[in-house]
């Protein structure tokens, strides 16, 4: 006991006056090393974090939207390229990334309180958590897509003459970012009662008001 | 029967073109890929275009009024849930030839 006292005290008064005991040369270089080992572990687990297999160890992600995603051309298709969760769901460059992950501690939450933790009750929240991925995309615009796709490598004369259309027209002079469009490309769709298509443009973007607007406002004049 | 593999199917044809009715009920074939297209109580991805107040920015045909019928012909102001399902009657089409032969004339070339 009093061996491990004096073990103790000694350690106490080289943590708390190191310089007094090691040399600078050895304090530095060990501060480095021991920044590089921490710097890779945090690194490492953070990585961790990062894959399919750690999104899909949960039963929410698994039984839900994991399944989902397995019918789509995005985890199967004729050229073998795979998009995983952290793919699309978390920023590839390193700010952004640890204030997605940093975000991510309200689904930890989420996690502990089992917000989403039958299939009835992710049924439930399905549109308000889509609309959050739609509005993180919106803002980035579409970042995560364009980490793979991007306009500039499109060759349209190999699309549809409709996607060509489309995509001339809206993508690239900017006008609307890919989630506009493509939702649920990945996963399925909740409710879309009221949300409108990503193509329709807004009424201050046209050239004139749709027959349909032009309807709606009118009826709104002859109101008594 | 013989246990020959069935053919594989090939792409479905997306050239847009609007095809001709065999008949004056048939209901018209869709000339694009509808791959992955959500239909469900949820959503209707056809719909997206289809549906009579996004037809004029889209450009897409508009569900016939017929659609818009319930069961006692009364016309509803959106789609009847009867004919919400669309697949159930319009499809795809693929370029195979049928297995079985087919007599089908069509009327106008009867003689």
């Amino acid at each position: 006991m009093t061996r491990l006292k004096a073990l103790l005290f000694w350690f106490w008064d080289i943590a708390i006056h190191p310089s007094t005991h090691l040399s600078l040369a050895f304090l530095a270089l060990g501060g480095f090393v021991c920044g590089i080992m921490f710097w890779g572990a945090f690194n490492t687990a953070l990585e961790l974090t990062n894959t399919e297999k750690f999104c899909t160890s949960c039963h929410e992600m698994r039984d839900n939207i994991y399944q989902e995603l397995q019918r789509t051309v995005h985890f199967s298709n004729r050229s073998g390229v795979r998009a995983t969760c952290p793919d699309c769901h978390v920023p590839h460059n390193w700010t952004d990334k640890i204030a997605r992950k940093m975000q991510a501690s309200q689904e930890v939450w989420g996690k502990m309180f089992g917000t989403i933790a039958t299939r009835q009750k992710f049924l439930d929240h399905r549109l308000e958590l889509a609309k959050h991925e739609w509005a993180r995309m919106q803002a980035n615009d579409s970042l995560e897509c364009r980490n793979c796709h991007s306009a500039i490598a499109m060759d349209f004369s190999r699309q549809t003459s409709r996607a060509a259309t489309i995509h001339a027209k809206f993508l690239i002079p900017g006008q609307r970012t890919c989630i506009d469009c493509h939702k649920g490309i990945a996963h399925q769709l909740p409710d879309m009662t009221g949300i409108e298509p990503g193509w329709l443009e807004p009424p201050e973007e046209r050239g004139r008001e749709s027959s349909i607007e032009s309807l709606r406002s009118y009826a709104t004049a002859i109101q008594p | 029967m013989t246990n020959d593999p069935a053919p594989t199917l090939p792409r479905p044809v997306t050239d847009d073109k609007r095809v001709m009715r065999n008949y004056p009920e048939q209901p018209p074939v869709i000339p694009h890929s509808i791959n992955n297209y959500q239909l469900t109580l949820k959503t209707n991805r056809c719909l997206d275009c289809h549906r009579r107040q996004y037809t004029e920015a889209s450009g897409a045909p508009m569900i016939s009024v017929t659609h818009f019928m319930d069961r006692d012909g009364q016309v509803l102001a959106d789609v009847t849930s009867r004919r919400y399902f669309c697949t159930a009657c319009h499809v795809i089409q693929n370029g195979v030839q049928p297995p079985v032969p087919n007599t089908f004339q069509d009327m106008v070339l009867l003689p």
